[in-house]
């Protein structure tokens, strides 16, 4: 047979083919037919709305706070965490989130279903000194979040958003700043934190 | 609502699997062959030489070695005949994420379903009393509600002590059980009825509301406050100030106050105002759960009993020591507040 290993370890051309070839098989069975499934690519009821400019640039602070280090977003299909937490997460969920906030790793709790678990009050202590309202505590304090949210670029994100392929409409992304006026970014974090994973809230 | 979380692979898309899947299986395969049935003369080497004498012989692979590759292959076959991978095919043991879930969920309910239905027919006061079914609620108590009232109940700032007997919402079995399922929302609107007042008056009506729970106040302030407040706090409050546990107004000539008994903490609630809520709980947690939560809640300490009004109710439980603090009968309608 003509491919014997002299063959290939002597070709660069011949061996870059078959290597992108090998690696690429298991990204293309495992990704990329779920670009075109149903179960991921649409809402999973119309409880699934794209965010709205708040609670976007709260999400944004989420990231840059770096949250995802120790909050994971997603329930998986055990008992033990579907009685902690709620129904388990599923793709049509996080349609709109771009990227995804799944995490990896687990040092608070997950968050996928926090919305509405805890008051907007409990958020705002919480969030400043999380000792104040659970002394077990090892949360980090992020006490400079109560101060004005500047988020220039709101509209921009929502225009680049909308290019993957969230609804917003052009008089959505105009209205954007006005929308964030006189907010701080805590009220923003928590108006994001209690909109996460209401989907699925009343669904055991 | 049956929501459906997967959807099968559309036309090309499972063709496209099955046939990358197969192709690599099999190419695998095809690949391990052609290695075993290369030529390889003994001591042929490769050519390349290193460090002027040092040479590599060109022999096969090890046959351990090339059937361990074959069993993976092996492997690979058959689990694809018992288990989803090979496109839309279900697999031969019908296997699925959420039917795995399924069978655990039942599982579950068949050890412990009957343990909390066993509660659940009970008596919320007679449950309080049972021992088991107070470890099981102290249990759900830290999972569930430990967060905003403190893993010893005892509250703090915003957050009700749920172990007095002072309950905002009513402290009976079925207001506890009501505060679990739907939830509340504690509005105080900034300064009361008399949306006018001054900063001055409001630290008069301070001093006035400080007066009725013997807190240190100035008594010309408390004078001037005892005249703005019927119009300012009584329509909530009541002209007693002793609040409505019905609507959540809190009693305010008790000595427990939820945001502080601070003067400057007192100025900021009339001026400001308050919203405060308890999520609801009731179709998240069940009502087995939410029982067995609201005997635990009802049994720390401060649980009151309900008004002897109903003959059908189940004999006032063995609830004595569990809630040595319930307020007497003649009591438990006015002062509560949670």
């Amino acid at each position: 047979m003509a491919l014997t290993h002299e063959k290939i370890e002597t070709s660069n051309t011949l061996m870059i083919v078959l290597l992108t070839i090998v690696v690429s098989i298991g990204g293309l069975l495992e990704i990329v037919p779920l670009f075109f499934q149903k179960s991921t690519t649409t809402p999973i009821n119309e409880l699934v709305k794209p965010y709205d400019p708040l609670r976007l640039a709260g999400r944004d602070i989420y990231i840059r706070e770096g949250c995802y280090n120790c909050h994971s977003q997603m329930v998986r299909p055990f008992r033990a965490e579907t009685e902690r937490y709620g129904h388990y997460s599923v793709a049509g969920e996080y349609v709109y989130d771009h990227p995804f906030q799944w995490g990896s790793k687990r040092t608070g709790p997950d968050l996928a279903r926090v919305g509405g678990r805890y008051s907007d009050q409990w958020h705002r202590i919480h969030l400043l000194n999380p000792r104040d309202v659970v002394p077990e505590s090892n949360m980090p304090a992020y006490y400079w979040l109560d101060r004005p949210l500047k988020d220039p670029y709101i509209s921009a994100k929502m225009s680049a958003l909308r290019k993957v392929g969230v609804p917003y409409t052009d008089q959505e992304i105009a209205e954007a700043p006005k929308a964030l006026e006189g907010k701080t970014e805590l009220e923003a974090v928590i108006a994001y934190l209690q909109g996460l994973g209401l989907a699925l809230k009343q669904t055991r | 609502m049956d929501l459906n979380f997967t959807s099968d692979l559309v036309g090309f898309w499972n063709l496209f699997v099955v046939v990358i899947v197969a192709v690599s299986v099999i190419g695998c395969a095809v690949f391990l062959w052609m290695q075993s049935s290369a030529k390889f003369k003994p001591g042929e080497v490769t050519g390349h030489v290193w460090d002027e004498t040092l040479e590599e012989y060109s022999n096969p692979l090890p046959n351990w070695w090339r059937w361990m590759f074959y069993l993976t292959v092996i492997f690979a076959i058959v689990y694809l005949v018992l288990y989803p991978g090979l496109g839309n095919n279900r697999g031969l043991f019908g296997w699925t994420m959420r039917g795995q879930y399924d069978e655990e969920m039942k599982a579950a309910e068949a050890k412990y379903g009957p343990k909390f239905n066993k509660y659940l027919q009970m008596d919320v006061m007679a449950v309080a009393a049972d021992p088991e079914a107070r470890e099981m609620g102290q249990r759900l108590f830290v999972t569930y509600c430990a967060q905003c009232h403190g893993s010893d109940a005892g509250g703090g700032p915003g957050f009700p002590n749920l172990k007095d007997n002072d309950w905002l919402w009513g402290g009976t079995p079925d207001k506890i059980k009501e505060t679990f399922t739907n939830g509340r929302m504690g509005v105080m609107t900034p300064k009361g009825t008399k949306p006018d007042m001054d900063a001055e008056q409001i630290k008069d009506v301070v001093a006035y509301v400080r007066s009725l729970s013997g807190l240190s106040h100035d008594a010309v302030r408390a004078q001037r406050g005892a005249e703005l407040y019927p119009q300012a706090c009584a329509a909530c409050h009541g002209p007693d100030a002793k609040g409505n546990p019905e609507a959540g107004y809190p009693n305010l000539t008790d000595k427990i106050w939820l945001y502080g008994s601070r003067e400057d903490t007192m100025i900021e609630t009339v001026t400001k105002g308050r919203t405060n809520q308890m999520p609801a709980f009731g179709e998240f947690l069940g009502p087995a759960k939410v029982h067995l939560l609201t005997a635990y809640v009802w049994g720390l300490g401060g649980g009151v009993k309900p008004a002897p009004a109903a003959p059908a109710q189940a004999e006032p439980a063995p609830a004595a020591e569990a809630a040595p603090a319930a307020a007497p009968a003649g009591e438990a309608a006015p002062a509560e507040k949670k």
